[in-house]
């Protein structure tokens, strides 16, 4: 090999001076590239987690039941999130279209956040109890019946297929670990708060005093089996209807809110 | 005696950790995923056991010192090889979900679903294909502007052969549903730890490499690839701080959720782009273009200037992601400055790739080589242009969710990546297997002018069908209403879909051609052909003008 492309620098044996000290010493220029590389982060991340208006506070947002917590481990794991958005700019064509604009808190329990970054399908932000359980079992089982132009995947295989968690307990110990406010009350009763609130005569008392507003009713239309259809058709019921948006409260919330 | 005990003792350990996860596995995914490691580990005990000089031991000779005369490329050529099976796979992924937007019937198991097969299709282009890419040109730079024998070939073996564990683990667990859902961070948290191991060891072959070096000078190719590796640590580590669920069970959440996780994850996806497949790929620039060309680099001073403003300006346009969502204003808006800042260092690396050509133009046209590194360039400057224009929040406010991003994010990935990978392996084949040439230049022709054309046909197609979808969403009547269901957007793009999966068709045919081309450069064949940029020679029209005989009267 002849040798490399050479560039002005000095051939000196004196000491090298300026940016040449850097091309000769290995573990300064890895500090200094380091460095260079963290401060942009450090500014931009951490102050997301001390600054009061990052998270505007607001009445009805809970952890997702443990049914609805099965939902949306079955829409990361089909990775929904490729084709849709949950998060509603604040402009005229997008509230008008799905909602009121999205707000930090609503998101403030989802691990891993789902705000997408396409939208080949439209926004889910806002899509609970906008359709029916059955449009929605339908629409999943084959999306052209209900939607001749939809180009979505089929997903008849969720109704079929008996809804496996393993023990939900460990699950919500999990995400308490990640910090979702999920109480000792709340993880020992999981596994019966799954089955209970997609049963069609399930005690909605019951759950309610654990989980505000919850839904419970048998979602993909065959009482008889806990689908994993039963599970996403209960997430995707329960988006954007924990918090009333439109209340009094919640928008004089808005109006205090600084900052975006 | 002693390295093979400890080698097979690891490999056992391996091995028997592997069954035991199996046995206790909480789901199916996680099952299924052992076994690939239980099939690797075995596979690397075989190797072991096999390659062992067992005569040597008997006779008591210890191994003598590696021959520091020569440069390891073993591992390198591997590594061309596993660059282009992946880039391969990745654009068969590719083509494959793009015919599925345009007919959704090809949706026909939840297997080859969309949503399990656009991650596989973008971590096989960026991790595998790029990855690999990275992998093998770095240990070949690095070895070559230092002067000295790469450090520690056996980390370098494992950091090979790790870094394809990973890819098959993280490719099949997509298959199975196993992902984390974060956009090119969806490993779940054991696979995540285990590239944290392969990553180090490859950090430490690097840096390595560079404290034995010969030359006393640390080449500007070398800094990149040192940012590259330094900055990808940081910010796998941080996106992917998880709790699984279970010890043996593929599921875990991550640490950050909501507003906080959107700005890690974006802060991660974006310097993806901007270390790995931007400071790692300026690296393979700023070696292969001088080399091809046999040019100097244009300017010196501009390469400190653009490396330091580059890495530094980088890690903030994260946010530019998250423009009018509910992430705080003050960051969207330091995320949109730095972007449009990042302009003119992105422009430095491109001006300094291309002046490097002064006084060596007319290599374009005799050289198919050189123009895909030139074109891979101009690619480079046209999307990261594209880039800031897009973080402009009004021009955001159009393009963000639409199919422009796509179009954006793949002008810069099949025209700058794919190009300058392209032009790397025609470089490093003829080199690493020791022949005069490729087995056909002309091929290499072919390849450039139908990876171009497939370019084109992509990325306009997906301007149109962006700005198309982003005016149909925002579309008002005189009577103040919205004009378009959503739906109809989706029909709207129909035919656009269809000449996108045409561009992807092209630039996979293109590359079947270099799969060809390097095969047969591999095996020593030598396609007899005309060579390319010579002045026009045609033997049958090389005669006298005979004068037509008068016709008697």
């Amino acid at each position: 090999m002849t040798s490399e492309t050479q560039k002005s620098g000095d051939t000196k044996a004196a000491k090298p001076k300026g940016h040449a000290r850097l091309e000769r010493n290995i573990t300064l220029l890895a500090v200094c590239a380091f460095a260079a590389v963290t401060v942009g982060g450090i500014v931009e991340i951490a102050p997301l987690f001390w600054i009061d208006n990052t998270i505007e506070k607001v009445e009805g947002m809970r952890p997702f039941t443990p049914l609805e917590q099965a939902g949306r481990d079955i829409y990361v794991r089909e990775g929904c999130y490729t084709c849709h958005s949950q998060m509603i700019r604040p402009f005229r064509d997008e509230v008008e279209r799905y909602g009121h604009y999205s707000l930090a808190s609503e998101s403030m329990y989802d691990h891993p956040f789902q705000w997408g970054s396409k939208r080949t399908g439209p926004d889910l932000a806002r899509v609970g109890k906008r359709y029916s359980d059955e449009w929605h079992v339908q629409h999943l089982t084959d999306p052209r019946a209900v939607v001749p132009e939809s180009i979505m995947p089929t997903y008849g295989f969720l109704a079929t297929r008996d809804l496996k968690v393993g023990n939900m307990g460990a699950t919500l110990t999990a995400l308490s670990r990640v910090g979702v406010p999920y109480s000792k009350d709340h993880i020992a009763k999981a596994d019966e708060d799954l089955v209970l609130q997609a049963s069609a005569d399930g005690n909605a008392a019951d759950l309610s005093t654990r989980y505000p507003k919850s839904q419970v009713r048998d979602f993909d239309g065959n009482p008889a089996r806990l689908t994993e259809m039963d599970a996403l058709v209960a997430y995707l019921q329960v988006l954007g209807t924990l918090v009333d948006v439109g209340s009094v409260a919640a928008q004089e919330d808005l109006a205090k809110e600084k900052g975006r | 005696m002693d390295r093979i005990l400890l080698r097979v003792g690891i490999w056992l350990s391996a091995l028997l950790f592997a069954i035991v996860a199996v046995a206790q596995a909480a789901d199916f995914g996680f099952a299924a995923q052992m076994v690939i490691v239980a099939i690797a580990a075995l596979a690397g005990l075989v190797f072991a056991l096999r390659g062992a000089d067992y005569s040597a031991i008997a006779n008591g000779i210890a191994p003598g010192p590696a021959d520091q005369s020569r440069y390891y490329d073993d591992v390198i050529r591997w590594g061309v090889i596993a660059t282009v099976f992946w880039g391969m796979a990745g654009f068969l992924a590719g083509l494959y979900i793009a015919l599925e937007l345009a007919f959704p019937l090809l949706n026909f198991t939840e297997y080859l679903n969309f949503g399990r097969l656009r991650p596989l299709h973008t971590s096989a282009v960026i991790f595998a294909f790029g990855g690999n890419a990275l992998l093998c040109t770095s240990f070949y730079v690095v070895q070559r502007t230092c002067r000295a024998r790469l450090a520690f070939p056996g980390l370098a073996r494992f950091v090979f052969w790790g870094y394809q564990l990973f890819i098959v683990l993280a490719a099949t667990g997509y298959l199975l549903g196993i992902t984390q859902g974060k956009e090119y961070a969806e490993p779940e948290w054991y696979v995540d730890l285990f590239l944290t191991v392969v990553w180090v060891s490859y950090l430490i072959v690097f840096v390595g490499t560079l404290a034995k070096r010969s030359e006393p000078h640390i080449y500007v190719a070398n800094w990149f690839y040192l940012s590259f590796i330094l900055t990808v640590a940081l910010l796998h580590l941080v996106n992917n701080i998880n709790i699984p669920v279970s010890l043996f069970g593929s599921q875990s959440y991550p640490l950050f959720g909501g507003v906080q996780g959107a700005l890690v994850q974006w802060w991660y996806g974006h310097n993806a782009v901007g270390f790995f497949l931007t400071a790692g790929f300026l690296a393979m620039m700023y070696y292969f273009v001088p080399k091809q060309a046999e040019r100097p680099i244009y300017s010196y001073r501009l390469s400190i200037v653009h490396f330091w403003s580059l890495i530094f300006l980088y890690i903030w346009a994260g946010p530019h992601h998250l423009l009018y969502t509910a992430l705080p204003e003050w960051a969207q808006t330091l995320g949109m400055v730095f972007s449009i800042m990042l302009w003119m260092p992105s422009w430095g690396g491109m001006i300094n790739g291309l002046m490097t050509l002064n006084g060596a133009w007319d290599k374009l046209r005799t050289d198919p080589i050189m123009r895909m590194f030139v074109w891979s360039l101009a690619f480079y400057g046209m999307s990261t242009f594209e880039g800031p224009m897009m973080s402009i929040r009004s021009v955001n406010a159009l393009s963000h969710y639409t199919d422009w991003t796509i179009g954006h994010v793949h002008s810069g990935a099949l025209g700058w990546n794919g190009m300058v990978t392209f032009g790397a392996l025609y470089y490093l084949a003829p080199r690493l297997w020791g022949r005069t040439r490729m087995y056909s230049l002309r091929m290499v022709n072919w390849h450039f002018w139908l990876a171009t054309l497939g370019i084109v046909f992509y990325a306009s197609s997906m301007w149109v069908a962006g700005i198309t979808q982003g005016l149909m969403w925002r579309e008002y009547g005189a009577d103040g209403y919205l004009v378009n269901s959503f739906v109809e957007t989706v029909a709207a793009l129909h035919p656009m879909f269809i000449l996108r999966a045409f561009g992807g068709l092209l630039y996979l045919t293109g590359a079947g051609i270099m799969t060809y081309n390097i095969w047969q450069t591999i095996a020593g064949n030598l396609r007899v052909e005309q060579p390319l940029g010579g002045p026009a020679f045609d033997p049958e029209k090389d005669r006298p003008l005979v004068p037509a005989a008068v016709a008697a009267e």
